[in-house]
Order: C-alpha cells, then structure tokens, then sequence
C-alpha cells in the first residue's frame, strides 16, 4: 500500500535526525557500547585470572543443570509478571476510559505511585504486608480464617506479586493509549450491528489494542527480569534469579569471566523472547494504522 | 446483483414505520430534544435538518439506541423500542465518518453483522457477494478500508449497514466527509440503493441542499425542537416559521407593521411603502409587528416606479442568473436573483434601483421577535 499524501509531503529530515542523535549517540557508544564489548571480552577467558582465551564459561553455563534452572526460572518469572499484569491492566485501562476526568486523575496517580516511590522503600513495604507478622497474616489471625501465619514472603507468588505493582505502569499506559486510538464509534457500529459487549471486544477492541498489548508486555517483561533488587528482597535466599546469580559470581565469587558470560547468555535470550514478541507487534501493527 | 434484485422484487419493502413521540432529551435545564413527534412511514426518506446543536444527532442516537430519552417514546413497526439495546434494534447506521472495522476486509466488514446474528456461513457469503455488487465493489473484496478512497469506504459502510436487513437505516452525516463533486454522485447513489432496498432512512444533516434534494420529507429542527415537518417543496415554498425561512434557503427580511388582513396581508415596511403578502402562518393581528421574508429569486429589480428604493452594490453575473446586492436607505442589504437573458450585464454599481416582489404569495411575515 502506498504511503499516504500526508507522509509523501514530508520533507527529508534524516540529516537534521542525523546531527542531532549525535551527542546520545555518542553517550551510549562511551558508557553503553564500550563497557559491553569490555564484558564480552572478559568473558572469553578461560580462568578467573584472565590469562587464557576460550569458550569455556559459556560451555560450563550451557552444560551446567543449575544455571540452566537458574535461567528458565528468571524468563518463566518475567512471563508469569507480565502475564499478571496484563489480566490486571487491561480492565484498568479499559476502565479509565470509561470514568470522568477526575477518576481518571486519581487512577493514573495510583497507577504511577510506585515509579514515585523509592524502589528499596516499595520493597520493605512489600515485606511489611507479606511477611510473617505482617499485615496480612494479622488480619487473617485476627479474623480466625487461619490458625498459623502463612508463607508469603519468600516464595514466588510474593516476588510475582511484588514485580507486578512495580511494573504495572510500564503495562498500562501503553494500553491506555492503543485505547484511546480506537474510533468510539467503531464500538457503537459494532453494537447497531446486532453484536453484544463480548463480541465487541473479543472482534473490535481486542484486535485493534494488540498493538499497546504487545508495546506493554515487551516493557513489563525486560522491567521484571532485571528488578535486582525487588527480586532478592521478596524471593529471599531461597530463590535464585539471573541478576542476583551472576552478582554472586561477581562480587563474592570474584569469579569475574564467568560472570561475564552468564551477563551475555542472559542478553541473548531476552533478547531472542523480545525478538519474538516483537515480530508479533509487526504482525499486529496493520491494525493500528486505521 | 442478480440475485439481490430478485429478492429485493420477492419482498419490496424491508423498510418499517418509525414513530417518534414525544421525545424529549433533557441535560439537567437543558433541551437537547424537546418533545419531538415524527411519523416515518416504511420506505421513506426523512432528513433531520437544522444547525449543529440543534439536537438532530441527539435524535439519531436516540433513535438507535445509544441514548436512552428521557421522555417519550421511539416505536419501530409495531414495536415499542424504548429501553433496548442498540444491538437488539435492527437498525443500521452510516457513520460520518463511516467506521469501518480497520483490521478486517471490506468483505469481512459486511459480512459483521451477519455473523453477529448467526446467520449460517454460506448465507453469509451469499448476501456478501449481494451486497458488494449492490454497491460496485466486488472487484475489491479483500481489500481493507484504509486502501479506499472516501466514496469507496462509504458505499462499503452503507453495504454493511444494509448487509443485516435493517428495519431503519440511519445516516449521520454520511456525505460531510466528501469533495462536492463527488457527494452529489453519492447521494443520488445512496437514494438509489436506498429505493432498491426498499429501507425506511433517517438522514441527519445540516446542509438544506442535501435534505432538499434526498429526502422525501424534512424535518426541520432548531434548538431542540421541531420546527416544521413536510415534503422538501412545501417547506422551501412555505415555511412555516422565520427559521425555517432564513435557515432553508435564503431569504431578505424587513421589519414592518401589519396594517390590513383579508386572505392575504399588507405590511407597511419600516423603510417606507406598503408590500402586499400571502397570509401569515401563524396568527397575526392588525398592527402586530412582523418581520417580511422575501427570498432573492421573487425579487425583481426596475429602473423606477414602485417597490423600494435602493442603491446597487454590487452585481455578480452567475450564468443562468444575476445576483445584485442591493443596499436601502436604512443600510440593509438585499440580495434579488433575477433570471439572465443572453448578453445580459449586471447593472453597474451606485446605480438607483426599484426592487418589487413578483407577487403576494411568495412572500411570507411572520411575528417579530419579541424584543
């Protein structure tokens, strides 16, 4: 399809694009690109007094079960927050277009009250609520529903849970938008056609978000997986993730290669997931266009 | 097409009754609709007409059910529709700016509300394939709507409105969007498909040409309320209030006095002179105050003798007419379309003019505004 007039009439601005992307250009080449080619080479040595080249730390992590597990249990965290942020989020999202100007106020301020708050002080306050004196084991003492604290803190459902109310601004906005997007009036065409609310949005809505869909669980699911802090703090000891595994080999193992690899294997799989959702994002992005 | 005009032939008139009663539509103190009645009968064309804000699109989504009224009721065949949702109604609509489903085909766009009311998928096909000949686009089945032109995605938006076999179809705004070679095809396109299918249509519009031309009756509406309700002709010829008369069409208007009333009226004009009308549409008394609506084209211009007296502004030859602004001694402006004959030269300007009327029962008075 031909572009439309609108963008053919559009002056060339590559140049200007060009010269201005120069000074962020350059701040990524010094402190993003540089650094990730030092850590790519440190990964290549073979021992941890970096004497010798080969490929042995990326062999020792493919060939070894617990790192494997180590892996699969972060990618399958970061699918199990976005996936709980997205059955949260939508309704959200679908709600705050549907209140007036004031609710809609209020609703994004609690939405984004957690990218305010201090991400060691969310935390705490996450232990306050799920730990074994706190608010919620009380209440259900109090109330005689439970004869002994349950386990909360410390266990996945916590650090899902946890995850999931920092990222959920990174899911929802995006949804908002591609809401916002769609024609109002597609809605009520759709409802004079004889079609009830489900099929409205299973046939109209739904199609025509996939694209803030796809935009959220992109942000939620790179967010989830590198939350350091969060997932130490709510998961414990018991639980081991990618970033707080390759911070061992770092800083207490001083095992620095290895950790260099374990840093590259992460980025690619992230990357190929992203990669995935992305192409799904292609596929759903004629929709948008309307 | 084929078969769409066999069984548009087998059953004429798909198209039912619609009964507005004394429908009114209130914002807290305010009238959005206020207590209107129309009675449509099944297969014809009615235009709502009237200034934006003057409720016409507040009726239309009363009419499909996206508003609930706050009083009266709507009646659709023998069905009292008040209270049921849009999707319950069997009524299609035409959007202004026609909503189509972007994600899908204009083939799967049709074929939507088939397919929300289960009909069978080879039926579907079926009326799909019917309905794409109807409008002259099987050609282009699999395309999708933003890979049409305006004209194009609007016979597909009027196809899938159809598509369902509505019992009325509702047109908001439907030619807005156009160019204005283009609307006029399309509004003689949209009656035609219209008459074929034999549909009872709502047309919602604010331009008086459109109305006057597509619609078998118009309903003139202003400030929420129903002005007037007749065939195009009658209300042009004679409207029934000073609105009407100044919003459809145009009209020069004079303030006078009434001075005689027998069958037709007489008016001293504030500028001087007397000018003989028709009767008045509503009540009027000797000596009430009223205002004359003279529209351009029962005017006409003399060099002297009678009628009022005036200056040449300006005179614009129009082809198969001339318009000359005409100014009078109290600084109003009044707009006479005489017919041209050929070599025929607008008269230059600062000339002194006679303007006459071409007779009583084209002018219409109606009481002035209390004020």
């Amino acid at each position: 399809m031909a572009a439309t007039p609108t963008t053919q009439n559009l002056p060339t601005v590559t140049a200007y694009e060009l010269k201005l992307a120069w000074p962020l250009g350059a701040f990524f080449i010094v402190f993003f690109l540089a650094p990730l080619v030092l850590l790519f080479i440190v990964s290549l040595y073979t021992d941890t007094t970096m004497t010798h080249f080969g490929l042995t730390q990326y062999a020792k992590f493919l060939l070894d079960p617990f790192s494997l597990k180590v892996l699969g249990a972060t990618l399958w965290l970061g699918v199990e927050v976005t996936a709980l942020c997205l059955l949260l989020g939508f309704p959200l999202a679908y709600v705050y277009l549907r209140v007036p100007g004031w609710a809609q106020s209020v609703l994004i301020l609690i939405v984004l009250l957690p990218l305010l708050t201090s991400v060691v002080v969310r935390t705490f306050a996450w232990i306050v609520i799920l730990g074994r004196q706190g608010i919620i084991n009380t209440a259900l003492l109090e109330l005689g529903l439970i004869d002994s604290p349950l386990r909360l803190l410390y266990t996945e459902g916590g650090v899902i849970v946890a995850l999931a109310q920092v990222q959920m601004p990174l899911m929802v906005l995006p949804l908002i938008t591609a809401l916002t997007r769609i024609d109002p009036n597609l809605a009520d065409a759709s409802a004079a056609l004889g079609a009830g609310a489900w099929r409205t949005f299973w046939k109209v809505t739904l199609p025509l978000t996939l694209p803030g869909v796809i935009a959220g669980c992109l942000l939620t699911y790179a967010a989830a997986l590198s939350a350091f802090i969060t997932q130490t703090l709510v998961g414990g000891g018991q639980m081991l993730f990618m970033p707080m595994y390759l911070y061992q080999q770092a800083s207490t193992l001083n095992n620095w290669p290895f950790a260099a690899a374990i840093s590259f294997i992460f980025l690619v799989a992230v990357f190929a997931v992203i990669t995935v959702f992305n192409m799904l994002g292609k596929i759903s992005q004629g929709y948008a266009n309307a | 097409m084929q078969g769409f005009r066999r069984r548009m032939t087998a059953a004429p008139s798909t198209g039912q009754s619609l009964v507005i009663d004394a429908v009114t539509q209130r914002y807290g103190a305010f009238f959005a609709v206020d207590h209107v009645s129309l009675d449509i009968k099944a297969g014809e064309l009615v235009a709502l007409l009237g200034p934006s804000g003057c409720g016409k699109t507040t009726l239309l989504r009363i009419i499909a059910g996206f508003i609930l009224q706050s009083e009266g009721h709507v009646v659709i065949g023998d069905r009292l529709m008040d209270g049921l949702p849009p999707n319950r109604r069997e009524v299609g609509i035409v959007f202004q700016n026609y909503a189509l489903f972007p994600h899908m085909t204009i083939a799967d766009n049709i074929a939507y509300g088939l397919a929300a009311r289960g009909v069978a998928a080879d039926e579907q096909k079926t009326r799909v394939k019917d309905m794409l000949a109807l409008i002259k686009l099987d050609h282009i089945a699999d395309r999708f709507p933003k890979q049409l032109s305006g004209g194009q995605q609007q016979r597909v938006a009027l196809a899938r409105a159809l598509a369902v076999k509505p019992n009325i179809l509702l047109l908001d705004e439907p030619f807005a969007a156009l160019d204005k070679n283009l609307r006029l095809d399309m509004q003689i396109e949209i009656k035609r498909i219209q008459r074929l299918a034999g549909t009872t249509a709502v047309l919602v519009t604010h331009d008086q040409e459109e109305a006057l031309s597509m619609a078998d009756r118009v309903a003139v509406l202003n400030a929420g309320r129903l002005e007037q309700y007749a065939p195009p002709t009658e209300v042009y010829d004679a409207p029934k209030s000073l609105f009407v008369n100044t919003f459809v069409g145009t009209a020069n208007t004079l303030p006078g006095k009434v001075v005689a009333l027998n069958g037709e009226a007489t008016v001293a004009l504030d500028i001087g002179g007397d000018i003989k009308t028709r009767a008045p549409t509503v009540p009027v008394a000797v000596g009430d105050r009223v205002t004359v609506c003279m529209r351009p084209e029962h005017l006409r211009l003399a060099d002297s003798g009678e009628g009022i007296a005036g200056i040449v502004e300006m005179g614009l030859p129009l082809g198969p007419s001339i318009v000359h602004e005409v100014r009078t001694a109290d600084g109003r402006a009044l707009k006479v379309t005489e017919p041209r004959a050929a070599g025929a030269q607008p008269r230059a300007p600062g000339s002194a003019v006679r303007v006459r009327t071409v007779g009583a029962n084209v002018i219409s008075i109606f009481p002035a505004a209390a004020a």
